[in-house]
């Protein structure tokens, strides 16, 4: 096994999926020569050639149009919508369209597309290149949207997405594409949509978070256990829909529930996450459930120090967990 | 005057150390509050390290070209004004420090004391525990699950205060005539009135009482308890047979190893078995822990061990916790029946009397047989006459097959 970064791990992906199955291209702006803007479908046009490595228009409806079409053709496209924030233009598609199809069809049509795109601050992208967008999509019925927390989870959700039969949005974190990195096997494996996984096992707080946060509390929750304090983290891994049973699970082990999310806290994935734990975990509640989110203000801000005030970090998770520790 | 420690700050996200480039101060300068002191460089940036107080460099403990992690120490200020300094720290420190230790510095802290959350109010129910009986080690004093958690878990549950209200008034109708021995009611004494009142007036008392008819018993104890003394140190004892037997059947007839909780009954998975101790005017009931697991030779061992501590005022708390049924060696007192009270919030206690030789009828002829009785006080709350019924003559039928051939110390 070779450690790989996050981004790798989602090169390796798709690399063995193109490998293994003719159906599957991919099509985004600059994706073919240029190998992607971060570099995620590095060298795949020079060994897969312009036909399975396709270079888009600056046009994102026209890019998961197109992939609709031939994904209900039998293809597999991997549509890459360069950043997230541009995803815009083709919600009409994937909203109307991708996630309808089999419901419309009365299932004899299905749409099998994974639409990536990389999401989040902290490179100092500002608006237009840093927001965190699943909101906008997580009460679609007919949608999955996965985000993974590390390198190997990104590589077995990747190819769980373009093997799935149904749309797949999958967004990565791009500061974590290359901060994280782990040891991730080179043999064939996938990790499976819509399940949870606990990241730590703890017994104080619980701490129920999603991508590159739960990264950030792992290293709080390290800090932390030097002053006593043991964390539970479970990441949600694919945030809609929502895996209950292990939210559930690792509310009631603690009482104590802090939600994590870089997105504005209104109208987050993570205000679901609350609603679930409100309707089944009453009686195990031993704190009010916390949130912990970006503010609400409608972009990230250019100012490096007004970009570290919106963003979450290690040292925000440590005070937020800390305090329900002591309650 | 007080001495603070500076640390190497942290400079920048994923940096973890930094090297000091040069010390802009040295011992004995005197510094203001954010005031370079040192430039330090790391992969990423190189940084002024301004002082976190105001005061005089008091020791340099780390030198140029030194690379240290953040957090670590580097040296040492004297702050002029204790206030400041005090504030300083509480800014820095936002941590209150070890979780485990906290209890002791909120302890004076009651603001949240009887805000109770729905986990802490439903464990409480469960378990029927008077939350005005714990202390919370949460914020403001407030009680956590994890305080209720570890509060069942000491067992201490089972032995809940007392209300004293009652008692205080009665001293007034009974006073002391001339001749008369006061004797103030205190320690032992007192919590043993106490216990009896509660038990008494709380449950409802039934009584039962059976003959066992223990002639075998008798002999294969006779005939090796000299040897066994010899060989172990300890006393082979009637009773330790006796509470074999109860343990297996409490194993079977879960229904009489129980409590009282109000609205339920709670069946005790574990069978630890109260065994009276009396000394002079005390008494004890320490506990046999797991009684269904151990061997007559382990409950004799056990019965012994437990004997010696309270005779030697050396029993703990924890030897005398998380009985669940009682068994009374009443016949050691030359009884041969009688109505113990319950030991609360147990279910039920049996008393053992004394072994007896009778004249009984066997076979149409007269036999001297050695008898005992054992008598069983009962919840009527928990249990009714069948199940005690079935219960004792488990109890019974497994004494009267204890004999030479199939008994196993």
């Amino acid at each position: 096994m070779a450690e790989i970064s996050y981004i790798q791990a989602i090169t390796a992906a798709m690399n063995e999926e193109l490998e293994k199955d003719e159906n599957v291209f991919i099509v985004g702006e600059d994706v073919g020569g240029k190998g992607g803007v971060f570099r995620a479908t590095d060298g795949l046009y020079q060994k897969y050639g312009e036909e399975r490595v396709i270079d888009a228009p600056l046009a994102e409806s026209a890019i998961v149009g197109v992939s609709i079409g031939a994904a209900m053709y039998g293809m597999r496209p991997i549509a890459e919508i360069q950043f997230a924030d541009f995803i815009l233009p083709a919600v009409n598609q994937i909203v109307s369209e991708a996630a309808k199809i089999r419901y419309r069809s009365n299932n004899d049509w299905n749409c099998p597309i994974t639409i990536r795109a990389p999401y989040g601050g902290g490179i100092s992208g500002a608006l237009y290149h840093s927001q965190s967008i699943e909101a906008m999509f997580n009460n679609q019925p007919g949608l999955k949207i996965v985000m993974p927390s590390s390198p190997y989870d990104a590589k077995g959700l990747l190819k769980a997405a373009i093997r799935d039969n149904d749309p797949v949005l999958f967004f990565e974190h791009k500061r974590a594409y290359r901060l994280l990195k782990e040891e991730v096997p080179e043999e064939d494996y996938i990790v499976p949509i819509g399940k949870a996984s606990v990241k730590r096992e703890g017994t104080d707080v619980t701490v129920i978070t999603y991508g590159l946060c739960v990264h950030l509390a792992k290293q709080a929750a390290e800090t932390l256990a030097k002053e006593g304090i043991d964390v539970h983290i479970l990441d949600l891994r694919t945030v809609y829909p929502l895996d209950q049973e292990a939210i559930i699970e690792a509310a009631s082990k603690t009482g104590k529930v802090l939600l994590v999310t870089e997105d504005n806290k209104e109208g987050s994935v993570i205000g679901e996450v609350a609603a679930i734990i409100a309707e089944h975990c009453l009686f195990e509640l031993d704190a009010p459930i916390r949130r912990l989110a970006g503010p609400d203000v409608p972009a990230m801000p250019y100012a490096h120090s007004l970009e570290k005030a919106f963003l979450i970090d290690e040292d925000k998770i440590e005070k937020a967990v800390r305090e329900l520790a002591l309650f | 005057m007080d001495t603070k420690k500076i640390t190497m700050p942290k400079l920048g996200e994923s940096v973890t150390e930094g090297t000091i480039n040069s010390w802009l101060v040295k011992v004995g300068d005197t510094v203001n509050k954010y005031d370079p002191i040192a430039e330090v460089m790391t992969d990423k940036v190189n940084a002024e390290v301004p002082s976190s107080y105001s005061g005089v460099i008091k020791e340099i403990v780390r030198e140029e070209g030194d690379t240290v992690a953040v957090g670590e120490l580097i040296c040492y200020i004297e702050t002029e004004n204790e206030q400041e300094s005090e504030q300083a720290e509480q800014k820095n420190q936002p941590s209150t420090g070890n979780l485990k230790e906290r209890p002791i510095e909120t302890s004076d802290e009651t603001s949240m004391r009887s805000r109770y959350s729905p986990a802490v109010v439903k464990l409480a129910g469960e378990h029927n525990i008077d939350l005005q009986s714990i202390s919370g080690t949460g914020l403001g004093g407030r009680i956590t699950r994890k305080d209720i958690q570890a509060y069942i878990n000491s067992g201490k549950m089972d032995k809940a205060p007392i209300k004293e209200k009652e008692t205080e008034d009665q001293t007034a109708i009974y006073s002391a005539g001339g001749k008369d021995n006061e004797i103030p009611v205190t320690g032992i004494r007192k919590i043993i009135a106490e216990n009896m009142t509660r038990s008494k007036q709380e449950i409802p008392h039934a009584w039962m009482q059976v003959e066992v008819d223990v002639t075998d018993l008798v002999s294969y104890r006779n005939k090796i308890k000299t040897e066994f003394k010899q060989r172990e140190g300890y006393s082979l004892t009637y009773f330790s047979f006796f509470v074999y037997a109860v343990a297996r059947a409490l194993k079977e007839f879960p229904e009489v190893n129980s409590t009282w909780a109000g609205d339920k009954i709670i069946q005790r998975h574990d069978i630890n078995i109260s065994i009276a101790v009396a000394k002079e005017n005390e008494l004890f009931v320490p506990v046999i822990k797991g009684a269904d697991e151990k061997s007559i030779k382990g409950i004799a061992k056990d019965i012994y061990q437990l004997a010696e501590k309270a005779r030697s005022n050396n029993l703990a708390p924890s030897d005398m916790e998380a009985g669940t049924f009682t068994v009374n060696n009443t016949g050691t007192f030359g009884s041969v029946s009688s109505m113990g009270i319950i030991n609360h919030p147990q279910a039920a206690i049996l008393q053992v009397e004394s072994i007896v030789k009778r004249p009984v009828i066997i076979n149409n002829m007269f036999a001297a047989r050695d008898i005992v009785n054992l008598s069983l006080s009962l919840d009527h709350r928990v249990l009714d006459g069948l199940i005690c019924g079935r219960f004792l003559a488990r109890i019974k039928s497994l004494l009267e097959n204890m004999n030479e051939k199939n008994i196993t110390i």
